[in-house]
């Protein structure tokens, strides 16, 4: 038993497993205990309600008109903000990729997603509020000859949305669209192509993956729209979404199953709409977006 | 003749097809003005009814909202839990950005998926169970309680940030240091964390930021005692009509020069579009 092989460090080494890789186990409990432990608690207790049935807690949600209409209201805010953010974004993103100074307005459009939901919509409340500076100037330029009730309703709260939405989108759009070779477009170009033909043929298969990918980040962005939909929606009606009947079972009814319960439906809502999208995205172009050698 | 009003045509097309993407641009950014404007002019109003500007201009009201609101106690709060979780997210996510960035090992692509699941998961689903285990451990309402659920999403934005910047760092550096006898400590005092610094600054100032606009997980997990500027803010506006509008905007001022100070601090160091493009690089 002299020459037994390689030792367990060495072997270890060999797959990579050595004092360094160690470094990811600090990071790794943390995420374990306060992502991953918390969701499997949320989990059971979800399937633990008050009445002491298994799927209790499932079976009054899906019954429950006041707290299964919730997915429906959160949809029907979140998935039209995010198309029009996007279509926004791209014609835009477009044009200011041939911009030599960028730079201001990039930062200018970051002012909103750094001072976030509950800022808005403070700003909001006055500003498009009867007597707030936009509905003044609608009514000086003649186009209103009343002031309109935006706050306070669905479309305070997709205006909201849009405003801290849009730059979110549009600044991951850049990011791709600065991103593509130019020298493909400038290809398209010599061979006779217009520019409606140059984004069809070239930028748009190039950039579906990256779409698809900014479509899910910005709807995970306004899937949760807690804050806005209460101080400028309409909380107990048209903007009641998802998040607002988790936190009430929450923190007003102290019902932690039902409110994990809402939880998890919540998560299975999103990661269904982002599972469908990533699955169009596999139908489409994948490859170098760059091109391969200079 | 024909190939001159084809191309004359695009041109105007192309024009106006720009001037009306220009256009868009100008109004989003002229109501994203005269929204921060209306909160800023506000602030400093006498009174504000009817008209176009406010009757005339006081700072009285920083001085009713600093004691209505205790803005000295929620502000210190504020910078004790961004302390904490800069310094904390820096201390788990560095060194763990630095194996993965290193090291290939079984159960890499798990760890990675680990890491980018708390970024994909709206923060309202998953702070309210973990909410709910904060309380069971007696962590709820406490100002430790707030400084661990703003690590969920704190920590692995900094190992994706970090983990590029560090894999285009010659690893032969390293190698060349050891070679000339340097111990690991050595290494990592006269090598590593003189080149890491530069991206450490600038993912840790994105968490700063970012940590004081984190209203969600704050919201869910704060007591009485541990509320940050933003969540007290939350519960100004929710509570209107009780206190001056002024008062109230006083005090979304003073939010937003906290923020906006770490801001354009941090875009010195780095690109807006990074600031949003997080999870992107982790897609591959």
């Amino acid at each position: 038993m002299t020459d037994d092989g390689p030792t367990l460090i060495q072997r270890l080494r060999a797959n990579g497993l050595d004092g360094v890789t160690l470094l990811v186990l600090p990071c790794v409990a943390a995420v374990v205990a306060l992502f991953v432990y918390p969701f499997f608690y949320g989990l059971f207790l979800s399937f633990e309600p008050k009445d002491g049935t298994f799927l209790g807690n499932y079976r009054n949600f899906f019954t429950d008109a006041f707290l299964y209409d919730t997915i429906w209201t959160t949809l029907r805010l979140a998935i039209p903000v995010t198309v029009v953010n996007l279509l926004a974004a791209l014609p835009i993103a477009f044009r200011v990729r041939l911009m030599r100074r960028q730079r201001l307005l990039t930062t200018i459009l970051v002012l909103p997603i750094t001072l976030g939901t509950v800022l808005v919509a403070e700003g909001m409340l006055f500003y498009f509020g009867p007597q707030g500076w936009f509905t003044r100037s609608l009514m000086a330029l003649g186009v209103l000859d009343h002031p309109l009730s935006i706050t306070h309703g669905y479309w305070g709260v997709f205006l909201s949305l849009v405003i801290t939405g849009f730059p979110f989108t549009f600044l991951l759009i850049l990011s791709y669209v600065t991103g593509i070779d130019p020298s493909l477009e400038q290809a398209a170009a010599t061979l006779g192509a217009s520019p409606a033909a140059r984004f069809r043929e070239v930028f748009l298969p190039l950039l579906l993956p990256g779409l698809a990918i900014t479509f899910c980040l910005s709807f995970v962005q306004a899937y949760s729209v807690l804050p806005s939909a209460i101080l400028v929606g309409d909380p107990s009606n048209t903007t009641r979404v998802i998040s607002i009947a988790a936190y009430q079972a929450a923190f007003e009814a102290y019902d932690y199953s039902l409110a994990s319960a809402i939880a998890m439906i919540m998560g299975a809502v999103q990661l269904g709409v982002v599972a469908v999208v990533l699955g169009a995205r596999g139908l489409f172009y994948r490859g170098p977006v760059a091109a391969a050698k200079g | 003749m024909s190939a001159d009003t084809s191309a004359s045509k695009t041109t105007l097309s192309t024009r106006l097809w720009a001037a009306g993407v220009w256009t868009v641009v100008g109004f989003f950014v002229l109501n994203l003005i005269g929204l921060i404007g209306s909160v800023l002019t506000s602030s400093f109003a006498t009174r504000w009814l009817g008209t176009w500007f406010p009757h005339g201009f006081t700072t009285k009201w920083y001085f009713a909202a600093w004691e209505e609101f205790q803005l000295g106690d929620v502000l210190w709060i504020t910078f004790e839990v961004v302390g904490a979780v800069v310094v904390l997210s820096g201390l788990l996510g560095v060194p763990a950005a630095y194996a993965m960035a290193r090291r290939e090992f079984r159960g890499k692509r798990a760890v990675m998926l680990l890491l980018l699941l708390p970024l994909l998961v709206p923060s309202v689903t998953y702070g309210i169970p973990l909410a709910t285990v904060l309380y069971k451990f007696g962590l709820g309402g406490s100002l430790a309680g707030v400084i661990l659920a703003n690590l969920v999403p704190t920590v692995p934005f900094v190992v994706l940030v970090m983990i590029p910047f560090i894999e285009q760092i010659d690893p032969r550096i390293e190698a060349a240091a050891r070679v000339f006898g340097a111990g690991t400590l050595q290494v990592f005092v006269y090598v590593l964390v003189p080149i890491l610094m530069p991206g450490v600054l600038a993912a840790l100032l994105l968490v700063l930021v970012r940590t004081i606009a984190m209203f969600e997980l704050t919201f869910l997990v704060a007591g009485p005692g541990s509320q940050t500027l933003v969540v007290a803010l939350y519960y100004a506006v929710f509570a209107s009509g009780v206190r001056a509008v002024q008062s109230i905007d006083a005090m979304a001022v003073v939010y937003m020069v906290t923020t906006l100070v770490w801001l354009i601090i941090a875009l010195r160091f780095v690109n807006p579009t990074q600031i949003v493009a997080r999870a992107k690089r982790g897609d591959h």
